[in-house]
């Protein structure tokens, strides 16, 4: 059957199950747009205001659902705009397809209008990309992009195609079921005498920890996780990707390390013997110094890519493979354990540090708001956040319950993700309570497409926590600025409330703590989007705090230990 | 104890795909990897192109470009023959002033090394050599009282000695 580009990319899509894409038009890729009234019943388009939010809502939605995201967008500004939402899946391992038009093929390399060398531009966001050049292998296309963009270690593929490739007719006959990728070979399983010797350190161990990343999430290893977990009394510790893979309400959970973690869980880190590393890369904000990091324990890595083993930490078992298949084996292999001590120690550091303490005060503390919200939807929304002291705040103090709960900008801390992908993720689950807990900074970056969640009713309740301040650039020029709020503060911030309503969204604003439940429950029990604006203490400090480059004997944990470091 | 930095030669099998030298070469760039040479060309197989890198680093670092070179989409296999029994060569075209009184003196040093006389004007030479980096050194360092005026060098080629071919790589993660 002879089709057009533009139809082969929609047939294709639609075999590659994308019921949803978030995109935006221009020249380049209209032709596109001309075919897609004819499949509009099997593919829902979602037309953003900016194309980062595209990027940024396909981000949302394949982290709410598993699925993989798809947003598109014209050539030349069209694709730039794209790419801080691609680096953002990028750094976090989300699995993205993205399709730019591009100028058609007789004007790429003239500087035509619009034309932009969109491949190389995102060579280093993307895990691969592609330039199409014929009708005839778009199908071929579509299907690896697909199958690398969900594969291994998942990731961004951009694909990016000609106005006149769009146009052009080629056969469009049988989908590829299969891809020829020489190059790409994903392995799963894991070394069995790698599981073996992982095992055997698992029973000499007196203080073994899991760091559990967002590899356990993207392989779908909850269960597994918490069998593992179990079967060792093994005390898990989470990342901020990790948060929501293991119940925090679970007897063995121990939050998040780091430079804004509990204590305990840097604690536990640096004290333990055996750290048994599950789909977590060791970032720096895990870590810390490096030389200074765990200097007590062995480390067991087990990541789905080769080239996060011994990146940065020597490992001294290295497990290549997927983690659901691996955690299986390594359940196997293990003998069950029990870990009295370790583990009555842990629960004497968690009394001992006050990580979680929230003073006693009559103000409208932004950890409280975050704690209500919590509580209000018994730890089981699905919670969005941009970056910064918010962030760190709800990674803190909202008890996260059920897995793809935390939707969060972690490696490339990008503001404004709160916005678009949580309007992704509630495209995604649309039966779900999706609160998207937002910067007065970030929300700011990205309010245009409140447009595209009121012309699409997607019900999101966004809780901005405006501190009038970008707050963690504050907190830093408070700690190591001498309190010098370069550019930081906020002089004139929009009326938050007006502005939802300006876009047809229900504005509520909070400035007493004895409002905050009555709003919480008041934006939820709302049919429609909901735009809380929280008025919360300006200057409060997010704490624990490690700063950049130390280690957990640096931990600042109280107001007067910043006096007394000072 | 790892090792030092040290000289390494990788060789990567990749696929003949727009753009894959610039893949390459992005990776290296943005990871901080210094490729000290780097030659490309046709490998056996249709479709597929050899590249040898000559890259210096300790055994981490190495670790770290063959596990980085690995994860791109087209690189199909990568193998660091340093350690391996393997030929290394590399080719260099030398031009050489030349007068009548010291053109004889030049032809003998040639012959020496091997090499070979491919253009011959009246005040000059070209001289190809073809050897390890060791010999193109050596040749060039006698050549240089004779005024060298141009120079082009290859990156360094490299292949297993014997019958077998490239090794099945295993990428450095445990899984041999």
């Amino acid at each position: 059957m002879q089709l057009t580009g533009g139809q082969i990319l929609c047939e294709s899509l639609i075999r590659e199950g994308v019921d949803v894409v978030f995109g935006l038009p221009g020249g380049a890729i209209l032709p596109l747009y001309g075919t897609l009234p004819q499949y509009k019943d099997r593919i829902r388009h979602i037309l953003v205001r900016h194309e980062q939010g595209a990027a940024m809502a396909a981000d949302g939605y394949a982290r709410a659902t598993g699925k993989v995201g798809v947003c598109w967008a014209t050539s030349g500004p069209g694709a730039t705009n794209l790419v801080t939402g691609l680096a953002c899946s990028s750094m976090d391992s989300v699995p993205i397809v993205a399709i730019t038009g591009q100028v058609a093929r007789p004007t790429i390399g003239k500087d035509a209008f619009q034309e932009i060398d969109v491949t190389g531009v995102t060579l280093p966001i993307t895990k691969h990309n592609y330039l199409v050049m014929h009708a005839s292998e778009i199908a071929r296309t579509i299907r690896e992009a697909f199958y690398i963009a969900s594969s291994g270690r998942p990731g961004v593929v951009l694909v990016d195609i000609p106005r006149d490739v769009f146009q052009e007719k080629a056969e469009f006959g049988e989908y590829p079921t299969t891809v020829d990728l020489p190059g790409y070979k994903p392995v799963l399983d894991g070394n069995i005498s790698q599981i073996l010797r992982a095992a055997r350190l698992i029973k000499e161990a007196q203080r073994p920890v899991v760091l559990a990343g967002h590899g356990v999430l993207l392989s779908r290893a909850m269960d597994e996780l918490r069998e593992f977990a179990e079967k060792t009394q093994t005390p898990v510790i989470t990342t901020l990707l990790g948060l929501s893979g293991f119940p925090q309400t679970h007897y063995l959970s121990l939050g998040m390390p780091g430079m804004h973690g509990v204590a305990w869980a840097s604690l536990a880190l640096d004290e333990a013997d055996l750290i048994i590393g599950l789909g977590a890369r060791f970032d720096d904000r895990v870590t810390g110094d490096l030389k200074r990091f765990a200097p007590n324990a062995k480390i067991i890595h087990v990541d789905v890519d080769p080239s996060e083993i011994g990146k940065s930490v020597a490992t001294a078992v290295p497990i290549v493979g997927d983690l659901k298949r691996v955690l299986k084996q390594l359940i196997a292999n293990v003998e069950p354990a029990i870990h009295v001590e370790w583990m009555a120690h842990l629960d004497q550091l968690r009394r001992e540090h006050p990580s979680l303490y929230i003073r006693p005060t009559e103000k409208l503390l932004p950890q409280y708001v975050i704690r209500e919200i919590s509580e209000v939807t018994d730890g089981r929304a699905v919670i969005v956040t941009g970056v910064g002291q918010h962030q760190m705040w709800t990674a803190l103090h909202y008890t996260f319950k059920e897995p793809y709960t935390m939707i969060t900008s972690g490696g490339l801390g990008a503001m404004g993700f709160e916005v678009p992908a949580a309007m992704g993720a509630q495209v995604g689950v649309p039966d779900r309570v999706v609160w998207s807990i937002a910067g007065d900074g970030g929300f700011q970056m990205t309010m245009s497409e409140l447009a595209t969640i009121a012309e699409n009713n997607i019900p999101v309740k966004f809780a901005i926590i405006n501190n009038n301040f970008l707050g963690m650039v504050r907190q830093w020029q408070e700690f190591f600025y001498n309190r010098e709020y370069s550019a930081s503060g906020y002089t004139k911030n929009p009326d938050f409330v007006k502005l939802a309503e300006a876009f047809g969204i229900l504005g509520l604003r909070v400035t007493e703590r004895s409002q905050v439940r009555d709003a919480i429950i008041k934006a939820m029990e709302w049919a429609g989007p909901v735009v809380v604006d929280f008025v919360v203490e300006e200057e409060e400090n997010v704490y624990p705090m490690i700063p950049a480059g130390t280690s957990v004997d640096q931990l600042i944990e109280e107001p007067q230990m910043v006096e007394e470091r000072r | 104890m790892p090792k030092g930095p040290a000289s390494h030669t990788i060789v990567a099998l990749v696929q003949d795909r727009p753009g894959v030298l610039n893949r390459v070469a992005s990776m290296f760039r943005r990871r901080g990897y210094n490729i000290v040479s780097l030659s490309v060309g046709h490998s056996e197989q249709p479709g597929f192109s050899r590249m040898t890198f000559v890259v210096n680093g300790d055994d981490h670092t190495i670790e770290q470009v063959r596990n980085q070179l690995d994860r791109l989409i087209d690189v199909v296999k990568v193998s660091d023959l340093s350690d391996e029994n393997v030929v290394a060569r590399e080719l260099a075209l030398i031009k050489v002033q030349a007068t009548p009184y010291n053109r004889s003196e030049i032809i003998q040093l040639v012959d020496i090394f091997r090499a070979n006389i491919v253009d011959v004007s009246p005040d000059s030479l070209i001289i190809e050599v073809t050897g390890d980096e060791d010999k193109v050194d050596s040749l060039l360092q006698l050549l240089k009282s004779f005024g060298v005026r141009e120079l082009m060098r290859t990156g360094r080629v490299a292949m297993l000695r014997g019958a077998n071919a490239y090794p099945g790589t295993p990428s450095a993660n445990g899984n041999q």
